[in-house]
């Protein structure tokens, strides 16, 4: 009994020192549960570090770092959308990461001119058509379909969706506010429905005959069509043969950066260079149809047969520093 | 604060039974509640703190462009979901409560399961059959060529949903009420010459007013409440400008010094319905202990009663769990593991401690109140019913602002490693009351309400005070409002989700937040699944709760 009691007694003593010496890194992530956790076991495979994490929406896990301030147990805040990276960065929730390997993985214009914060994979915004009702010859940019030839045939996602206020502070950066303000306008104006809940159900009516062409994020077409092949739709990139400089298929990222008070910062940072790694682009992408965000890394073959496409290349933060100009403007224009 | 000697019941009397002294209520009911009513006050506190910095830019915008748009959906929302929850909730429960007829017994209970169905899953599955691409509107349209249908996307369409989603808090309440009368009341009205049917509009409806009230101030604040429903049908209200403008525009004081006018109003509305009440009376001097003879419904009036019934559980419960299950079946052999196991336990833990919790500390509030119904003590109880009224997210991070800074403070004082606070059970459990204490408060404030005083009296001259008379007076008494309490608390909770989300250990996934990982993707079809299993667990209680019902009455 008494050498049970010793031997139970050793064990549990090699078990803590072996958790007290098994690396941890601690992630607070709006990127889901279901797109996120096969990496994290991966990780833990390859390299014995523990990932602990927790998901919630983007707000209140901002929120949350804030209370929690300096004895936050973060490590690593995940989330989609430039425009919340931006945010955390503006509140002083993430600190600078100098890393060589991160720095070329990531292409400068989606990652943070400060390095605070660092994109992981690309979501592109493009257009979605009826090929029954369109000639893919007709379209030809976001701000064309303002254009009164599109009157009742553009569906359109509801505004209150980061995608498309970050669609819009881009096109502010880009075309500046007024012309931006009629654009919008002009796409409310042809709208042939009230605006729709989510991609998916935008696609859905372009499929149904209510619309001719929408703005949907690729992945949610990747996955309609996974689900429903003979739907009547096709994917357009739009912005390739305009003259300006970075113009092109607006683009937004997933993406993460290293808390400002991280106890575990150099686990954090090797964690994120991990992540934009040859080894866990694919997995990191793939799982939700998303593009890789390191240019040496083949999208899956789904995705890949969509064809290529050139990126707008103003940087995303943009997104984020014009996203409440964004949101004023579409409320000023009636895109509810 | 009115001293012992103002207190219109005497509880500082000594007992005979000395044992009863050691554990008689607080000398000042107020002190015992004063604590519970912080739990709501501090997360409100904290929010409206925001206040004291306002952001004039976008208020000034959101004054321009928004609020006109959605002072007008909400009030047009509200007045809807009122009526609506109201006509269904109070003739279903008098139906079930004082007739008979065919299947009344099942629908007495089935007609509550729409509660285990989250509201937004609901209005999905609804936006999905009813829309243009919807099943209903193709078949329409390639059968009979026939282009249109009213469209669902729309004020109506919203109400509607939410007033299948809502009405079982109506129903309940409102039966408890209709129970609790017995049969005696009517039977007096007839004798006295008022035919049956008017004797409901003249007596048995007037009765009620209190449970019915009770109901309808749960549904209008979570209709308030309500993000994820009018989200799906891209509605404006007060809550989605709350989210847009913390969410979109980064603004926590724009945000704030909207939640400030939604708490004002729902908080005069509850003071004003309060003091209309107070100035009646509902108790009954006598209950029934005999078995009601219920209205035995005839031919049309039966099959009336069974269409109207049938109609309202198929549309509410029947039609949306059918296509969960639907989806469910496709996703199953992808998604279900062995975790759903620790997800139900968890959520079965959380909602019947959370539960529990809610319908004990809603017991103290209500009986305080009735020992000593000054306005303080209404004052605080109000208080600690608003957080109910508060879209969920908001409240969730009010409350973990005092909590992370509590930590903090312990973390600096006794250098501690890590927060001993957020994260734990307690919280959670803490956490849950201060959103759903209304939740409880209601059924049981308005149960005591039918206690007449007589019977406190009573219990007085014979020596029973204090805690005592709460259990065995009151308490047996009460048990078909705590009993509603109590299930109304385990449901909500259930299907709670930014509390649970802010407030979690981590890896304390539950079924809740499988649903919100699915569908905040936008992956409906896999959000089925643990859906699906949340109204499995609901059925239990909710089977549970009206056997015993039934059978406290009978």
């Amino acid at each position: 009994m008494h050498r049970i009691r010793t031997s139970l007694a050793a064990l549990a003593l090699s078990l803590s020192t072996v958790t007290a010496l098994a690396a941890e890194v601690v992630v607070y992530s709006a990127r889901n549960e279901q797109l996120i956790k096969p990496l994290f076991d991966a990780y833990t495979r390859e390299t014995g570090v523990q990932v602990k994490f927790i998901t919630d929406k983007e707000g209140p896990l901002m929120a949350r770092l804030k209370a929690e301030g300096a004895n936050t147990p973060a490590d690593l805040f995940m989330t989609v959308d430039a425009g919340n990276l931006w945010q955390a960065a503006e509140e002083g929730l993430l600190q600078p990461v100098n890393s060589k390997s991160l720095q070329a993985n990531i292409p400068a214009h989606l990652r943070d001119p400060d390095n605070q914060w660092f994109g992981l994979s690309v979501r592109a915004r493009t257009l979605i058509y009826n090929p029954n009702k369109v000639k893919p010859g007709e379209l030809s940019t976001y701000e064309d379909l303002a254009d009164p030839k599109w009157k009742g045939r553009l569906c359109l996602r509801t505004s209150k969706k980061v995608y498309n206020q970050s669609l819009v502070a881009m096109m502010i950066k880009e075309y500046g506010e007024p012309k931006t303000e009629q654009i919008v306008r002009g796409w409310v104006a042809n709208l042939a429905t009230d605006p729709l809940p989510d991609d998916t159900k935008a696609m859905e009516a372009v499929a149904a005959g209510l619309c001719d062409v929408t703005l949907v994020n690729t992945y949610y077409f990747g996955r309609l069509m996974e689900k429903k092949p003979n739907l009547p739709l096709a994917i357009f990139w739009p912005n390739q043969n305009v003259k300006a400089k970075n113009a092109g298929v607006h683009v937004n990222i997933s993406g993460a950066g290293v808390t400002k008070h991280a106890k575990n910062r150099q686990e954090a940072i090797r964690l994120l260079e991990w992540l934009a790694s040859d080894k866990a682009q694919n997995l990191y992408a793939d799982v939700n149809l998303e593009y890789p965000v390191n240019p040496k890394v083949k999208p899956d073959p789904v995705v890949a047969a969509w064809g290529n496409f050139k990126q707008n290349l103003i940087n995303v933060a943009e997104a984020g520093r014009l996203q409440t100009q964004a949101v004023m403007l579409m409320d000023r224009a009636g895109y509810k | 604060m009115p001293g012992p000697e103002m207190n219109p019941v005497p509880t500082s009397i000594r007992a005979p039974f000395t044992g009863a002294r050691f554990i008689s209520l607080p000398a000042s009911p107020w002190l015992a509640t004063f604590p519970i009513a912080l739990i709501t006050a501090i997360p409100v506190v904290v929010l409206l703190g925001h206040l004291l910095h306002p952001d004039q830019a976008i208020w000034h915008h959101l004054w321009q462009f928004v609020l006109p748009e959605l002072l007008a959906n909400t009030a047009w929302l509200v007045l809807g979901v009122g009526l609506g929850v109201s006509l269904l909730g109070v003739s279903l429960a008098w139906l079930t409560a004082a007739c008979d007829y065919p299947g009344r017994r099942f629908f007495a209970w089935a007609l509550l399961l729409p509660l285990a169905l989250p509201a937004y899953v609901t209005a999905f599955v609804w936006l999905g059959l009813l829309d243009f691409t919807g099943p209903l509107a193709t078949w329409l349209r390639e059968t009979w060529g026939i282009h249109w249908l009213p469209p669902i996307r729309s004020r109506g369409g919203v109400i509607l949903v939410m007033v299948l989603a809502l009405y079982p808090y109506v129903y309940l309440t409102a039966r408890a009420a209709f129970q609790g009368m017995g049969p005696r009341l009517t039977e007096a009205a007839q004798s006295l010459g008022v035919p049956r049917w008017r004797a409901f509009f003249r007596v048995a409806l007037p009765m009620a007013r209190p449970g019915i009230t009770a109901g309808l101030m749960l549904a209008l604040m979570e209709t308030l409440a309500d993000f994820g429903t009018v989200s799906v049908f891209n509605y404006n209200t007060f809550t989605t400008a709350i989210y847009k403008a913390w969410f979109s525009m980064f603004s926590l004081p724009a945000a704030a010094q909207l939640a400030a006018i939604l708490i004002f109003f729902v908080f005069v509305v509850a003071v004003l319905e309060n003091l209309a009440r107070s100035r009646r009376s509902y108790a009954l001097s006598t209950r029934s202990s005999q078995m009601p003879a219920r209205i035995a419904l005839k031919s049309w009036g039966a099959w009336g009663a069974f269409a109207w019934s049938a109609a309202v559980f198929g549309l509410a419960f029947l039609v949306p769990v059918v296509q969960i299950a639907d989806w469910a079946a496709g996703v199953y052999q992808q998604d279900f593991d062995a975790r759903y196991l620790g997800f139900a336990w968890r959520s079965l833990l959380l909602s019947g401690l959370g539960a529990l919790l809610v319908a004990g500390l809603a017991l103290v509030l209500a009986y305080a109140q009735r020992l000593r119904p000054t306005p303080a003590m209404q004052f605080t109880a109000r208080i600690a019913s608003l957080g109910y009224a508060l879209p969920g997210t908001v409240l969730a991070v009010g409350i973990f602002i005092p909590v992370a800074w509590l930590d903090n403070q312990l973390i600096d004082l006794f250098g501690l490693e890590r927060q001993v606070l957020a994260g734990t059970l307690l919280i959670m459990l803490l956490a849950y009351c201060a959103r759903f204490l209304a939740v409880g408060f209601g059924p049981v404030e308005s149960g005591l309400s039918r206690i007449t005083r007589s019977v406190d009296e009573a219990a007085q001259s014979l020596g029973v005070v204090g805690v005592r008379r709460l259990a065995r007076i009151h308490l047996p008494m009460l048990r078909a409002s705590l009993l509603t309490a109590l299930a109304l608390a385990f449901v909500d909770i259930m299907k709670e989700l930014p509390i649970t989300l802010m407030t979690r250990p981590f890896g304390w996934d539950t079924l809740a937040v499988r649903v919100f990982e699915m569908t905040s993707e936008g992956e409906w079809e896999r959000a089925a699944l643990p859906a699906a299993v949340i109204v499995l667990v609901g059925l239990l209680p909710t089977y549970w709760l009206i056997k015993h019902t039934e059978h406290a009455h009978t």
